[in-house]
C-alpha cells in the first residue's frame, strides 16, 4: 500500500485517557475508568479509518482525546508531524481548525437560537476566514450548496429543518474552516436508512473533492464496510484488530472481530437463526479482566489468555491482539 | 384470507382498517390510515418503516394505549378473538398481560428504579394470578432462568440500575412472559443494545417463541432484524401499509418502489466504495402527505394516477400484496 511510504496525517501512539471514579462523602478518587488504555491508530491523508466497537469500549473517548476535548494521561497524538498531546492553550488553536468533529445528534450540536448562517460562519470568524461579514455570508451560501441544501435557507433556525438537513448543516459548519481531518462520531447513526444513504454519499463526495481524512467512529459494521479504507476494532479501551477493510471483513483475525461480524443482523437468508456468537456482557472498563481483556467472552480461550496480556501481532499489513496470531505459536 | 384458512392459522391479532388520528397543525390527521394486519399463533410479523411512519401508533392502538389527544377513529382490532375497541376498561386490563404483553426499546424507562426487579415481576404475576407471594417469587425466579439471566435467584433482588442494558431487557421480557401471553408486541426491542447483546436477545425471542408458540408483532426500523426474526413483513410508509407478504418475497423480491428504495439504500448491500442508492427528498410530515399515493412525490416511477388516486391493494401472489398503481398496471389487474 502506498500509505506506508508517506507518513499518515494522524498517528496516535499509546494513548491513555482515564476518568476518575469518585465515591464516599469526600468524593475521593477510588478507581479509574480506563476508557482508552494504550490505543495506537493511524489515519492517512484523504482516507477513512473506521473505529468500531460497542458502547463503552472507549471509541468516542479516543476521538475526543485527539481533539484534546479530553486530557490524555499518556501517549502521543502526531498530527502532521506535531505531537498535539504536548500542546496547550494558544498553541492548540490552529489544530482546532484543521481537525473538526461531527456528532451523532445534530439537534444537540446546533444552538437552537442561532440561525444557520451564523452557526456556519461562527468558526470562520474565530479563525479569521473571510474578510468581512458579507464575504462570510457568500461562503456560507457556497457551503450550503456543497452539502446539497438551498442557500435560501440560511436565515432559518435548526428546529425548522429535518434531522438529515440538520446533519448537513453540521457538515457545512465543519467544512467552513477548511479542515484536513474530520472526526465523525456516530454521524449517521441516528438517521433513517434512506437519509443515512444520502449523508454517506455526501461524505464520500466531499472526501473526493477536498481530500479529507475521516476518523469514522461507529458501531455499525455495514457502514464501516461501505465507507472505510481501514478499520480499527476496539474492545475495553484497546484496539484488538486493525487492517484494511476488505481483509478484516473477509478474514477477521481476532475472535472478537469474528463475533462482532457474526452478531450483526444480516440480510443473508442463510444467516437466519444461528446462535448468538458472543456470550455474556462486556466487563466494566473500570475493572478489566487480567490477561487478554476479551478472554471472559472468547469462544477460543485457552490457558495463556487469562495469564498474559497479548501484544499487537502483525497480520498482513494490520495487527491483531490475540495469541492465536502469535507467529511463534499460540501456546508457549 | 378464507375463513377455513384463518381458522387453520388461528389468528391471535387481527387489525382491520385501523385509523388513528392526532391533532397536528390545527387539524386531525390520520397518522395510521386504514391499516390491516394479522398475526397467527407461533408466527412473527415485522412491521417495518422509518421514523414517523405510524408503526408504533399501530401497536399502541392494538393495546388501546394511544395517548391523548390521539384517537382510534375506525377499524376493528381483535386480540385472541376479543374485540379490543368495545371491551370494558376492566376487561381490557385483563387482556393486557393475559393475552398480550409489550416490550419497548429502552428497558430503563419501563422499569421502576426504586423497586427490585424481582418485586416488579412478582407484582405482575400476582395481578393476574391468585398465588401467594412466595409462589409468585418462585415463578419469577423460574422466569429469570428461562430468559437466560445468570444467577437468577440473586438477580431477583437487584435494582434495575445494577443490571446491564441486555440484562434489563431480559427482565422486561420475563415480566412480559409472566402470564404466558399469546401475543408479544416488541417495539424496537434491541435498538438500544449493542450488536453482540442484540444477537443474544434475538436468539432468546426465537427460542421462547418456539417453546411457547407465542405470536410476535415486531416493530423495527432495521431490515437486518426483520430478516433474522420475521415470518411475514408489512412495510409502512406515511401511515399506510405499502407492501405486505412473506419475508422471502418482501425482502427477496420487493415490488413497491419504496421497499425497493429502502433495501437499495442499505450500506450492507452495495459494493464497498460504490455510491448508495438514495431515495430523493425526505419523509414529509403528516400535514404535507400527498393526496393519492403517499410516496408519489418521491417515487421514481410515479405516473398519472399516483398523485391523485390512492392505490388499493394489488395481489402479486396469494400471500403478497402491494399498494402501488404501477404494480397494478404491470399486472394488468383492475382496480377493485
Amino acid at each position: 500500500m502506498s500509505e506506508a511510504v508517506s507518513p499518515p496525517l494522524l498517528r496516535v501512539e499509546g494513548l491513555e485517557t482515564y476518568f476518575p471514579i469518585r465515591s464516599g462523602p469526600l468524593r475521593r478518587i477510588t478507581g479509574w475508568v480506563r476508557a482508552a488504555d494504550g490505543v495506537d491508530l493511524a489515519v492517512p491523508a484523504g482516507k477513512t479509518l473506521a473505529l468500531v466497537g460497542e458502547s463503552g469500549c472507549g471509541k468516542s473517548t479516543v476521538g475526543r482525546s485527539i481533539l484534546r476535548l479530553e486530557q490524555p494521561r499518556a501517549g502521543r497524538i502526531w498530527f502532521d508531524g506535531v505531537d498535539l498531546a504536548t500542546l496547550a492553550g494558544r498553541a492548540l488553536h490552529p489544530y482546532r481548525r484543521r481537525i473538526q468533529m461531527i456528532l451523532q445528534d445534530p439537534a444537540a450540536a446546533l444552538d437552537p437560537r442561532m440561525r444557520l448562517r451564523d452557526a456556519i460562519a461562527e468558526g470562520m470568524q474565530a479563525f479569521g476566514i473571510g474578510a468581512n461579514e458579507a464575504e462570510r455570508t457568500e461562503r456560507v451560501a457556497e457551503l450550503l450548496r456543497q452539502v446539497r441544501l438551498d442557500p435560501g435557507q440560511m436565515g432559518r433556525y435548526p428546529h425548522e429543518l429535518s434531522g438529515g438537513q440538520r446533519q448537513r448543516v453540521c457538515i457545512a459548519r465543519a467544512l467552513a474552516v477548511d479542515p484536513e481531518l474530520i472526526v465523525c462520531d456516530e454521524a449517521v447513526s441516528a438517521l433513517d436508512v434512506s437519509i443515512q444513504a444520502q449523508i454517506l454519499n455526501l461524505l464520500a463526495d466531499l472526501q473526493q473533492e477536498r481530500e479529507l481524512a475521516y476518523l469514522f467512529i461507529t458501531h455499525d459494521l455495514a457502514v464501516v464496510r461501505h465507507i472505510a479504507d481501514r478499520v480499527a476494532v476496539m474492545y475495553l479501551g484497546q484496539i484488538v484488530e486493525e487492517g484494511p477493510v476488505e481483509r478484516v471483513f473477509a478474514l477477521p483475525a481476532h475472535p472478537y472481530t469474528r463475533g462482532l461480524l457474526a452478531a450483526a443482523p444480516s440480510l443473508d437468508a442463510g444467516a437466519r437463526g444461528r446462535p448468538a456468537p458472543v456470550r455474556g456482557d462486556p466487563p466494566s472498563p473500570a475493572n478489566p479482566p487480567a490477561g487478554c481483556r476479551f478472554h471472559t467472552r472468547c469462544p477460543d480461550v485457552f490457558d495463556r489468555c487469562p495469564r498474559e496480556s497479548p501484544p499487537s501481532y502483525a497480520v498482513g499489513d494490520g495487527t491483531s491482539r490475540c495469541f492465536l496470531c502469535d507467529p511463534e505459536g499460540p501456546s508457549r | 384470507m378464507s375463513e377455513a384458512r384463518a381458522r387453520a392459522r388461528e389468528l391471535v391479532l387481527e387489525v382491520r382498517d385501523l385509523s388513528t388520528s392526532f391533532p397536528i397543525d390545527g387539524a386531525r390527521r390520520r397518522v395510521v390510515d386504514r391499516v390491516s394486519l394479522e398475526v397467527a399463533a407461533g408466527e412473527t410479523l415485522a412491521l417495518v418503516g422509518e421514523s414517523g411512519c405510524g408503526k408504533s401508533v399501530t401497536a399502541l392502538s392494538a393495546m388501546r394505549l394511544v395517548p391523548k389527544p390521539g384517537l382510534v377513529e375506525s377499524g376493528t382490532i381483535r386480540i385472541g378473538g376479543k374485540d379490543v375497541r368495545t371491551l370494558p376498561v376492566t376487561e381490557m386490563r385483563r387482556v393486557r398481560g393475559n393475552d398480550v404483553s409489550m416490550i419497548f426499546q429502552e428497558p430503563m424507562t419501563s422499569l421502576n428504579p426504586v423497586q427490585t426487579c424481582g418485586a416488579q415481576v412478582v407484582e405482575g404475576i400476582r395481578l393476574h394470578h391468585r398465588v401467594s407471594n412466595a409462589e409468585a417469587r418462585r415463578q419469577a425466579g423460574a422466569l429469570f432462568s428461562q430468559v437466560g439471566i445468570p444467577d437468577a435467584e440473586a438477580r431477583l433482588d437487584a435494582y434495575p440500575h445494577q443490571l446491564s442494558g441486555g440484562m434489563r431487557q431480559r427482565v422486561m421480557i420475563a415480566m412480559a412472559l409472566a402470564s404466558r401471553p399469546r401475543l408479544l408486541i416488541a417495539d424496537e426491542p434491541t435498538t438500544a443494545l449493542d450488536v453482540t447483546i442484540q444477537a443474544q436477545i434475538l436468539e432468546l425471542l426465537r427460542s421462547l417463541q418456539r417453546d411457547l408458540g407465542m405470536a410476535i408483532l415486531l416493530i423495527t426500523h432495521d431490515v437486518g432484524i426483520v430478516n433474522e426474526l420475521a415470518d411475514r413483513v408489512a412495510v409502512m410508509y406515511a401511515g399506510r401499509i405499502a407492501e405486505e407478504g412473506p419475508r422471502r418475497d418482501v425482502l427477496g423480491a420487493p415490488r413497491h418502489p419504496y421497499t425497493q428504495g429502502l433495501l437499495r439504500s442499505l450500506p450492507g448491500r452495495a459494493a464497498p466504495g460504490e455510491r448508495l442508492e438514495e431515495i430523493p427528498g425526505v419523509v414529509p410530515p403528516p400535514s404535507q402527505w400527498p393526496s393519492g399515493c403517499r410516496f408519489s412525490n418521491r417515487c421514481p416511477i410515479a405516473f398519472e394516477p399516483c398523485d391523485s388516486i390512492e392505490p388499493e391493494r394489488t395481489a402479486v401472489s396469494a400471500v403478497h400484496g402491494v399498494w402501488c398503481h404501477a404494480v397494478a398496471r404491470d399486472l394488468g389487474a383492475s382496480e377493485p
